[in-house]
């Protein structure tokens, strides 16, 4: 069509931006970036027909738009909600949505084994940065956790389903990536399981990114496990000539010694466009095999922009406290968090904590109300 | 006595048969829709005022015209024959004792909406029925009702029977096509709606059983005169199936204008509570809908009498009233344990939940717990406000309506039997050995030896 395309004008959080019909709100809030951005677990720009699932990207429309301005009555899924020319989205500012999106966190993590001390995603795991948005600290739930039989997939990958929260990602990356369809999702509720139909192998040669989608440590990298962690990996950019893939990886490295290869990654967490155009997927080849320095064409240290711990640790003016416990208590040695407060109903001032040369006990603190 | 138009020749001797319902002034509502334009038919149904029976209630005619028609597309009408809801039963009596009925409705309706294939979605449990229904298929091909050019219009029309796996979630209408594409039952986002990207990505119509067939006798009597039957938006004659601590359970015919208590007490409907106890509570449109203690059941809060159609059963919301739903009317006496009952509920949305989107996938089985608990005396005050917290974080969070549909009992038993709750934390062992009742809930009327 020759004639120009119209806009749409669209406003998340009293910020205006101007997308492409067609567009998400999820996209358009991205756009503007920050914190107006609504957290995704289960949409992949990358993967066709992802999103909807997870419910962490509800949004409220408090106009649908100019035409019809009326709000829409339940909160609305951001990454499959098309805008609307002069829609009105609240994200942050809105009353609802936190309080949602917080039982969406509660939910995921219901079944979630949290064994992230043992876990090869800790330091880049979504469910860690998202529970730590929008979470709460503790968690109501008294039950057992669902768990599962560990699987390998082949000789590269393990699925942990106990850690899985059921996203998706891997079924549309394993149907879109490679020919035959040989993953899926078995049984329902809270029961279901990503599998491979009979204990199948993966063996097509880019089933190696259904770990790169995996939000959390349900698929994780045979040649990775329990090597190190995240957070002590330096993340250098490289490429090599590969004739399956585009051949531009990120090396995971500490020293000369490469830990792990996956494909780049944009300040979503998806994996990137490559450079040379056309999508980012890394073979098989590239992520497992070649674990060599010689193997790659090293071009930098990688700007890791997500707010994972990865970036952290570089502690730029760090200064020790001037002001030590004791010096602010009087001379008191605190030995418990509680005894921080110097008067309490649980610690009254007759019981000096710090006195006990052993964990307190109810006794302690009865022994003078008889 | 009521008026009847779905059942009123249900108990003709051999009905089932083609003769039979024929003689009967069968198919005349095919003769008649085949003469005029497919667009008068809708319009007829519109005029009626006919709303889906599966339990949103939306009007049908409505449906129907939003229903894309791009060129070269084919177009589909799914007939939902999923009735999985607890204490819903309608369909399958309207499907396996008039057949005809149904197919009638079916040839209808797809001549409406320009349907040459139209399946009919069966659920796997209904083992028998499509073979009564295929029987009733192939009586109406060979009579000339179905097949190419039915009654030289140049419409053609076959039907088809597609027996589900038996998954609850399978009659949400986009969970349906897509288990009818030979795919896992799982509802898809949305928009699009199915009038848009249906079956095969074509625009589809998924309508009840029972909204299929009560096109039959609008066809037979007209729009106009159908919707002076009933009142108000509720037109024409609605099916309940009635089931719980009642003397007599079955599926009755209603016109909508019959108050809760005659339809619960008179002997032509439910004939009373059995063994003559006292109402407690009634679930009166299915089990997805909220629970109603006997005094809101029979009177509104506005203190009105409560009819048995739309808007008087959902007079007063959530807070104090209910639904239609699809019609599962499940009465409770006075010796039932709401607690056990919501945990029975709670247990089966867990079941049915199809495990795609968070809220549901967890909710559900955290919410059965927590019943499990509370039911078998290890409860806790603090569970109640948690369940409420649950359910709340649930409805309304989800892709399909099941997440609603598993919340809503919960709520609604909290909400208005929160004491038996209590009750049950504070006296584990006592209820443990006996049903609670609660004698304040209970019908104020005295109980007729």
């Amino acid at each position: 069509m020759a004639e120009e395309k119209k806009l749409f004008k669209v406003t998340i959080d009293n910020i205006t931006v101007e997308v492409e019909p067609g567009t998400t709100i999820l996209n358009a809030a991205r756009m503007i970036g920050g914190d107006v951005t609504p957290p995704a677990m289960c949409y992949y720009s990358k993967l066709k027909g992802s999103g909807g699932k997870c419910r962490t990207c509800l949004v409220e429309v408090a106009a649908g738009s100019t035409a019809d301005p009326r709000p829409m009555p339940k909160l609305v899924a951001s990454c499959r909600t098309t805008v609307m020319d002069g829609m009105i989205v609240k994200n942050i500012t809105s009353e609802k949505v936190p309080d949602a999106r917080a039982g969406v966190v509660e939910f995921l993590l219901l079944n979630h084994p949290l064994d992230c001390p043992v876990c090869d995603q800790a330091g880049e795991c979504h469910l860690q940065d998202l529970s730590f948005d929008h979470g709460k600290e503790g968690t109501r739930y008294e039950f057992k956790r669902r768990t599962f039989e560990k699987h390998n997939l082949g000789p590269y990958i393990q699925l942990h389903m106990t850690r899985c929260i059921l996203c998706y990602r891997c079924v549309y990356t394993a149907d879109q990536l490679t020919e035959k369809r040989a993953h899926g999702v078995l049984d329902r509720g809270d029961h279901a399981q990503i599998a491979t139909f009979i204990e199948k192998n993966l063996d097509s040669d880019f089933i190696g990114n259904v770990i790169d989608v995996c939000p959390v440590g349900a698929l994780t990298d045979k040649t990775f496990r329990f090597k190190n962690r995240v957070w002590f990996t330096k993340p250098v950019d490289a490429h090599r000539n590969c004739t399956k893939c585009c051949g531009e990886v990120q090396l995971w490295m500490r020293g000369d010694e490469v830990f792990r290869v996956t494909a780049r990654k944009d300040e979503w967490g998806e994996v990137k466009e490559s450079t040379k155009g056309g999508t980012g997927w890394i073979c098989n080849d590239c992520r497992f095999d070649k674990k060599s320095v010689s193997d790659w064409t090293i071009e930098g240290p990688s700007n890791v922009s997500r707010h994972s711990v990865i970036s952290q640790g570089h502690y730029v003016g760090l200064q020790k406290p001037t002001e030590t416990m004791p010096a602010v208590m009087g001379g008191r040695q605190p030995r418990l968090l509680m005894d921080i407060h110097s008067v309490s109903e649980v610690n009254p001032e007759s019981v000096e904590l710090s006195k006990i040369n052993r964990p307190a006990h109810s006794s302690d603190f009865n022994s003078d109300k008889s | 006595m009521g008026v009847k138009l779905l059942l009123d020749k249900a108990h003709v001797p051999g009905i089932r048969s083609y003769e039979v319902y024929r003689r009967e002034g069968g198919y005349a509502a095919v003769e008649k829709a085949l003469k005029m334009s497919p667009n008068d038919v809708v319009e007829e149904v519109k005029k009626s005022g006919l709303r889906g029976r599966g339990g949103a209630g939306f009007p049908s005619g409505m449906k129907w015209s939003f229903l894309a028609k791009p060129e070269g597309v084919p177009r589909y009408l799914v007939c939902n024959a999923d009735e999985s809801e607890p204490g819903t039963f309608k369909d399958r009596y309207l499907m396996e004792f008039i057949p005809h009925l149904l197919i009638e409705g079916l040839i209808v309706s797809s001549y409406a909406l320009g349907s040459s294939r139209t399946y009919i979605y069966i659920r796997g449990e209904y083992a028998w029925i499509p073979d009564i229904l295929e029987q009733a298929i192939a009586e109406a091909n060979a009579n000339g009702w179905l097949g190419k050019n039915i009654m030289g219009t140049g419409f053609d029309c076959q039907i088809y029977v597609q027996r589900g796996a038996g998954a609850y979630i399978c009659g949400e209408e986009t969970a349906l096509i897509e288990s009818l594409e030979g795919k896992r039952g799982n509802p898809r986002i949305k928009p699009p709606f199915p009038a848009v990207k249906g079956l095969y990505d074509c625009p589809t119509v998924v309508n009840n059983v029972e909204t299929l067939a009560a096109v039959v006798p609008i066809m037979n009597i007209g729009g106009e005169a159908y919707s002076k039957i009933g009142v108000g938006r509720s037109t024409g004659t609605k099916l309940i199936s009635a089931c719980g601590n009642i003397n007599k359970p079955g599926v009755y015919e209603i016109d909508m204008t019959i108050s809760v208590e005659e339809f619960i007490y008179s002997d032509e409907y439910c004939g009373g509570i059995a063994n003559g106890k006292k109402l407690k509570a009634c679930i009166p449109g299915g089990s997805s809908v909220p629970i109603l203690p006997a005094n809101l059941l029979l009177k509104t809060a506005k203190g009105e009498t409560r009819y048995m159609n739309y808007e008087s059963l959902s007079d007063g919301g959530f807070a104090t009233g209910s639904m239609m739903g699809s019609g599962g009317f499940i009465v409770l006496d006075e010796d039932q344990c709401v607690v056990r009952h919501t945990l029975s509920l709670a247990r089966f949305y867990r079941h049915e939940s199809c495990g795609q989107c968070s809220p549901c996938r967890e909710g559900t089985g955290w919410m059965e717990k927590i019943l499990h608990k509370i039911e078998y005396g290890k409860g806790q005050m603090s569970d109640i406000d948690l369940l409420w917290d649950i359910q709340r974080r649930i409805e309304g969070n989800t892709i399909c309506p099941l997440g609603d549909a598993a919340a809503w009992p919960v709520a609604a038993a909290i909400r208005h039997f929160r004491d038996e709750f209590e009750w049950h934390v504070l006296n584990p062992e006592e209820s443990q050995t006996r049903n609670f009742g609660l004698a304040h809930y209970a019908d104020p009327r005295e109980v007729v030896a």
